[in-house]
């Protein structure tokens, strides 16, 4: 039986975060233990209030390879900024 | 803390117009100061010599657990107990933010592991030398801790994201390390009379291994410049050498401590200090493996390797129990 302990990525969303962040990654047996590791080893200088683990095989990612043909569209795509348009001092705030 | 003697593949600096387009692409991105990810392309010689010197730093910082581990039952008072718990719990999450590291390069912790424990990667020479005495704990916080800050400062900047990152997170955990460190070093240097001798003890036995860990002086340094143009390395090691000895010194005068060194002088033109060199046979040796501890804490790690063997395969067992239980009841 293969007994590396597989690779979990951990999130966490600090104090006053809006959203869970990634701070790394750390080997585990399981999900449970993988969330106890992850208190210790990321959350020792309160860091955080949430955790989530996933298991690193589980993520696809893309490939900056791909960065042309993945991001590009964008750029041409000025209209969809709201400082595109000139609306008139006038008009006052919107 | 900190690994050294990395050594890289590859026959000396390329220029430009020698590389492949490939290199030539990858070498104009790390001149840019663009940082290098997981999924990129890189050169085989980039990817070896950041396993090396990422596994050895992860090493460093797991074998550095013995050396302090030795004084936990033993710590004056449960204040300094706790501290010393708490850096050398530290330390083993530096171990694994560095190990996640080296794994985005396509190497598993255990295969790092496993090259750790039968001799084929190594760890900081620093962790070869003994605690004898309370001062020690002292002595390595403030000397050996200081110096891998001086280290691991620049290196928050070297060229592959992951290990810049892990660096980020690591520096600012080991500046409580020194900073604890020099704590210890003042309250046995301001005590009495035994007191000030442990501590002038532990200076002198741990000022040169702790010059040591910069590695070789840079006329020996084979493949610092390869390094250096990857930006794996920001600076050289007799640069930080210095760097380290002109910030430490007035820390010693402040302790009223003598640094063992009776060359050292203030030098007025380089506005640095000038100082003896290490022993660099004896730190050859070290790092062949012949230095006071050597033995023993490969032994210990060996030990700890083996024996945990059964809960490894245990906890690897229970859970494939546990997620076939869930799946059936699903």
């Amino acid at each position: 039986m293969k007994t590396e302990w597989p690779l979990w990525e951990i999130f966490i969303r600090g104090q006053h975060g809006l959203s869970h962040r990634h701070v790394g990654s750390l080997h585990a047996p399981d999900a449970e233990m993988a969330i106890k590791n992850a208190r210790d080893v990321y959350t020792r200088r309160n860091e955080g209030v949430s955790i989530w683990v996933v298991e690193a095989e589980q993520i696809t990612a893309s490939s900056p390879s791909e960065k042309g043909p993945l991001y590009e569209p964008s750029e041409s795509k000025v209209y969809r900024h709201p400082s595109f348009y000139d609306i008139p001092d006038d008009v006052g705030a919107m | 803390m900190y690994a050294q003697m990395v050594k890289s593949t590859g026959t000396g600096v390329q220029s430009l117009d020698e590389m492949s387009p490939e290199d030539r692409a990858f070498q104009e991105r790390i001149d840019a100061g663009e940082k290098i990810e997981p999924k990129d392309w890189m050169p085989d010689g980039y990817r070896k010599t950041l396993i090396r010197q990422i596994g050895q730093h992860a090493h460093s910082e797991i074998v550095g657990q013995l050396p302090e581990g030795n004084w936990i039952t033993r710590a004056p008072t449960l204040e300094r107990k706790a501290i010393l718990l708490a850096k050398v719990q530290d330390e083993a999450g530096h171990g694994l933010y560095l190990y996640c590291a080296a794994e985005t390069l396509g190497i598993s912790r255990d295969e790092m592991t496993e090259m750790l424990l039968d001799g084929r990667m190594k760890y900081s020479s620093i962790f070869n030398y003994p605690t004898l005495t309370w001062a020690d704990m002292g002595a390595v916080g403030w000397l050996v801790d200081g110096a891998a800050i001086m280290n691991q400062v620049p290196l928050q900047r070297t060229s592959f994201g992951p290990y810049s990152r892990a660096m980020i997170r690591v520096c600012k955990e080991e500046s409580f390390h020194q900073r604890q460190g020099f704590d210890i070093m003042m309250k046995m240097a301001q005590g009495n009379t035994q007191q000030k001798a442990m501590a002038q003890d532990a200076l002198n036995r741990f000022w040169y291994p702790a010059l040591m860990m910069f590695g070789p002086s840079d006329k020996d340094s084979v493949h610092s410049a390869q390094s250096m143009a990857w930006k794996i390395k920001m600076n050289t090691n007799d640069e930080l050498r210095q760097k380290f000895v002109d910030q430490t010194v007035p820390q010693a005068e402040y302790l009223g401590l003598t640094v063992p060194d009776e060359n050292l002088k203030w030098n007025e033109e380089k506005g640095g200090y000038d100082f003896s060199e290490p022993d660099w046979e004896e730190f050859f040796e070290v790092i062949k493996g012949n230095g006071p501890c050597n033995t023993d804490r490969l032994a210990a790690r060996n030990k700890a390797w083996d024996d945990g063997a059964w809960v490894r395969e245990g906890m690897m067992a229970h859970a494939a129990k546990k997620r076939a239980r869930k799946m059936a009841a699903e």
